[in-house]
């Protein structure tokens, strides 16, 4: 059927980027506002026409739907298209992008690029979630890194420059690996389809035989190679310890609609990599790697948890705490069962309103006082009743709390692992009291005692567009920490296709291995 | 012999075209004709472009097989031609202004265009060494242009004594292999070299023979003159330096490798390989210390002609077709970012220097981000056409069974994008500066600077068929 919604959504807002960019003229205060409010209406037209999409979109079917296609280059075809896995990924951007332009309102300088970089920003995203085309896919993927690196760049804070290289050339470097083994595989398999067509590669096999390279045994052959270059560029983008030195520096020098965008879209490109990519099509290689991974999911959780532990930076503090949640989603993918892989998505989608809401609520202090100091801040409580609630209530969901979103992802995920390592279930469940213990430390020091410091003695509560945006969130935070069906039933059908898919191939992969083996 | 004369037609009416403008301008004495004998000849290469694409589209060969036209001799023709034309059109204001508009300035240009039609299309090695000196002559003295400046003397010094050895170690090659081969026919060179029997001396002139024509490409180890040269002269010549000779070298590597060794390709296979991953390697790196933009982009098209050759090294029909579209697409960002060079000026002067950029983008916020999307097409990031260009030689390299070149190439772009995003860093991330660049106007620069960058992005919806007559004429160079 022919069905173009995907491609209106994917690209509505770079065409009002696009139309910013030729008709908006000057920096006059007029021209700002113009700006900001058809950014405003973009992100939010957008996100109304994604409804529709969810509303056609049918969890029964585990297939790809939706699909609208067109020849490209290079024998490639430009396709785009959703499943159970993408769809939710694609509403949680629409969802969270209005957001973020209202957060940004009182930016004041180059207003109009920085609506034209978000809003393109929104296209890249959504479509690494739709495309079903490969090199689509790294089109989409590498190219959202241009626009992240300008924001960091011009509207970050004092370090910015040196954040911005490292976020580029780090994540750069992750990628192009990706970018051969996709070479490879449109070699070996003929076409760029991930899946919805005829020859596709969700049903193709990639070769599993061990063979030596440069006397060195390759377990898996390869699926192996494969599945670490691909590796290599989703652990960076997650980011998963210890490839996850970018994120705090980009966090902390990035505007706070920055940080939002990246703590809550931009990381989720990673784990949905591995559900796209590594899992599915390379499922002998996942189960060659899978154990490491798990264990380094586990140290990601504890370790980057003790180092939130110690920092003195509100933003830092937050971007740790998310590489540890990162961390709980690896856990969960690389599990291969449904509750791991329920979890996994779940938790993504949970962590980013929680994440998001988290980086708003230090940015509505950071414009008060301009310093993101945890020394700075105390008693806060006592001048902004309504923010201290909200930030009680965001760090509760952060620490996993249950009633809040941020449990069922948790909980999942510490359950597939049981079932599957026991030790690493143990040493991650450790990294729950950890979280506890850093962000409770953290809501102690900045809202709870006295108001002593001279400078708060002024500081005013939040007023009433910062509430609305936090509307949304809490109110998403708070539905899916008790009914989290709303999640689980959307995603459930193809995600027991995946795990069911997944486990045939590594029985045959891995009798296909043994066989060699004997062979030898 | 009617039909040999047809065949070399656009070559005879360029070389007329330019032996009319020497003596009009001969005639009438100083430069006083430059302006018009420039946009003749630049309507005269355009008019040839056009001749040449519209042209038969069968292979066919002349004066005893030295002289082929085929598809992939047309291709690189057409680009060869249009390039050249766009740099002389972008380089007749910054000429006129610093008093340089000679009217020998597009007569030798014209010249080295006809020698790089020869060159593309040479059957023979005479031929191709006719062709090349042809060339070679006229871009050395185009380099010292500037004939009071000492770094301007000094490149076409430079150029000429490097260009020299190199023709040398050529005509070496050339006679060890036409005493091997027992003829200097590409056509009969190729059956006497096969795989795997070639003779010991025919194996060495395979190998200078690649040496004279990596240093025409610059690549490394034989680049040593690029940032002296491209430093030197003039702006506008760089501009040619950079696009239409690269091309035709380029082309006419191939050429050889394939007409005349295509049955040993695992003789030559990994020496181009090997001079691949070096330059892309070398390019990359050295370009992260510079400070002028010339130098760096003498740099950074040493990396990009390691990717070309990595096309090249393939071996295969893909492989040349890969780098067709590699240098198509080069040629068109190095079009762009030279017509923005041209616009660097304060105070009337030019200025290379990088950090001039600072917050360039306040100023000019088009060009700042016309001159944005080249530099990340140049690093080939997507979603720009740069990036096609490197899918391209990737997987031909992947193909061609070098997986180990396409990860070394794809590594040398992460350190090469270091350069590119420095310039960006300067243009949008820069302190605020009171001295900004001039504000000239931008006129026929800034159009060339914007198309270049529109393409980039408009370019990835089909790439305007350049992907289609690529094909077409690999074929015909590979079977």
């Amino acid at each position: 059927m022919e069905n173009n919604l995907l491609s209106i959504v994917t690209f509505m807002p770079a065409f009002a980027a696009l139309i910013l960019a030729v008709f908006l003229r000057g920096e006059d205060e007029a021209a700002q506002r113009n700006a900001k409010w058809l950014a405003m209406i973009t992100t939010s037209a957008t996100f109304f026409i994604s409804i529709f999409v969810y509303l056609e979109f049918d969890p029964s079917n585990t297939g790809f739907q939706m699909i609208d296609e067109a020849e490209w280059l290079l024998g490639l075809n430009y396709r785009l298209g959703v499943d159970g896995i993408s769809i939710l990924f694609v509403m949680l951007t629409t969802f969270m992008m209005p957001l973020v332009i209202a957060a940004s309102w009182d930016v004041k300088t180059r207003v109009k690029e920085y609506m034209i970089a978000f809003l393109i920003l929104e296209t890249l995203m959504i479509g690494v979630f739709v495309s079903l085309d490969l090199i689509l896919f790294y089109l989409f993927f590498e190219a959202s890194l241009i626009p992240m690196f300008l924001i960091i760049g011009i509207w970050g804070g004092a370090n910015r420059i040196y954040a911005s290289f490292k976020f580029f050339l780090y994540t750069f470097f992750g990628s192009v690996l990706m970018l051969v083994a996709m070479v490879a595989m449109f070699a070996d398999a003929g076409t760029t389809c991930i899946g919805g067509c005829d020859v596709s590669l969700l049903t193709h096999t990639f070769g599993s035989e061990t063979f030596s390279l440069m006397g060195v045994q390759i377990v898996g052959g390869m699926q192996t190679l494969m599945f670490l270059a691909f590796f290599a560029s989703f652990a960076v983008k997650m980011p998963m310890w210890p490839v996850h030195t970018w994120l705090p520096d980009a966090h902390v020098q990035a505007p706070t609609a920055g940080s939002v965008v990246l703590a809550a879209i931009l990381l989720k490109m990673g784990g949905y990599g591995f559900l796209r990519f590594s899992l599915p099509m390379f499922p002998v290689g996942a189960e060659v790697i899978g154990p490491m991974i798990l264990w380094m999911s586990a140290i990601a959780i504890v370790y980057t948890s003790l180092v939130a532990l110690v920092q003195d930076d509100m933003k830092k503090l937050i971007a740790y705490s998310s590489v540890a949640h990162m961390g709980f989603v690896t856990m969960g993918i690389f599990s291969a069962n449904q509750q791991g892989l329920d979890g996994a998505i779940f938790q993504m989608i949970s962590h980013g309103f929680i994440s998001g809401a988290l980086f708003l609520t230090v940015g509505v202090i950071y414009d008060r006082m301009h310093t993101r100091e945890i020394d700075a801040y105390g008693g806060l409580v006592n001048r902004m009743p309504i923010y201290a609630l909200l930030f009680m209530l965001f760090t509760m969901a952060n620490v996993g709390l249950p009633g809040t979103s941020g449990f069922v992802g948790e909980f999942l995920t510490l359950m597939a692992v049981f079932q599957v390592n026991t030790w690493v279930a143990a040493v991650a469940t450790t990294g729950v009291i950890f979280s506890a213990a850093y962000a409770l430390w953290l809501y102690r020091r900045v809202v709870m005692g006295d108001l002593i410091k001279e400078s708060l003695k002024a500081i005013t509560d939040m007023n009433a567009r910062e509430k609305w945006i936090f509307a949304p969130l809490v109110v998403m935070t708070l539905l899916l920490g008790v009914y989290p069906a709303l999640i689980l039933d959307v995603i459930g059908p193809s995600v027991s296709a995946l795990v069911e898919h997944y486990d045939t191939a590594v029985a045959a992969g891995m009798t296909a291995a043994d066989t060699a083996q004997a062979h030898n | 012999m009617t039909n040999d004369i047809l065949l070399i037609l656009p070559e005879i009416i360029l070389a007329l075209c330019a032996i009319a403008g020497l003596m009009a301008g001969a005639y009438c004495g100083q430069d006083a004709l430059a302006r018009p004998i420039l946009w003749f000849i630049s309507a005269a290469l355009v008019a040839m472009a056009l001749i040449v694409a519209g042209s038969s589209s069968t292979t066919l060969s002349g004066f005893n097989g030295t002289f082929v036209n085929d598809g992939f001799a047309r291709f690189a023709k057409v680009v060869i031609l249009i390039s050249a034309a766009c740099v002389l059109v972008m380089s007749e204001g910054y000429m006129k202004t610093r008093g340089l508009l000679r009217f020998e300035y597009p007569i030798l240009v014209a010249l080295s265009v006809v020698g790089m039609m020869v060159m593309v299309s040479a059957g023979d090695l005479m031929v191709l060494y006719m062709g090349l000196e042809l060339q070679s002559l006229a871009l050395y003295v185009v380099a010292s242009l500037r004939r009071d400046s000492a770094k301007s003397t000094e490149a076409g010094l430079k150029y000429f004594v490097l260009g020299a050895l190199s023709s040398g170690l050529l005509l070496y090659g050339a006679s060890l292999i036409y005493g091997y081969a027992g003829t200097t026919l590409f056509s009969g060179i190729i059956t006497t070299a096969q795989a795997g029997q070639t003779s010991v001396g025919m194996l060495f002139g395979i190998v200078f023979l690649i040496s004279g024509m990596a240093f025409k490409v610059s690549a490394v180890p034989f680049h040593m003159w690029t940032p002296d040269v491209y430093e030197g002269s003039p702006t506008p010549v760089t501009a040619f330096f950079a696009t239409a000779p690269k091309v035709a070298a380029m082309a006419l590597f191939a050429r050889v490798l394939y007409d005349a060794f295509g049955n040993a390709v695992g003789d030559w296979q990994q020496v181009v390989a090997m001079l691949s991953v070096l330059s892309m390697f070398l390019g990359a790196v050295a370009a992260i210390g510079q400070t002028n933009i010339k130098r760096l982009m003498a740099y950074s098209s040493i990396a990009h002609m390691g990717y070309a050759l990595m096309g090249l090294a393939a071996g295969s029909a893909f492989g040349v077709q890969a780098m067709l579209v590699y240098m198509a697409i080069y040629v068109t960002m190095n079009v762009g970012v030279f017509a923005f060079i041209l616009l660097m000026e304060k105070d009337g002067a030019p200025v290379t220097d990088i950090s001039a950029l600072n917050m360039y983008s306040k100023n000019h916020p088009g060009r700042a981000f016309a001159l944005l999307v080249l530099l990340f097409s140049l690093a080939g990031v997507p979603p720009f056409l740069g990036f096609f260009g490197k899918l391209y030689v990737l997987r031909a390299a992947y193909d061609g069974g070098l997986a180990w070149l396409a990860i070394a190439g794809v590594i040398a772009s992460v350190v090469g994008a270091y350069y590119y995003l420095r310039i960006v860093f300067f243009m949008y991330f820069g302190d605020d500066k009171v001295d900004a660049l001039d504000a000239n106007r931008g006129g026929i620069l800034g159009g060339f600077l914007i198309a270049s960058a529109v393409i980039m992005v408009v370019g990835i919806i089909n790439m305007f068929g350049v992907e289609g007559a690529a094909a077409l004429a690999a074929a015909t160079l590979v079977n």
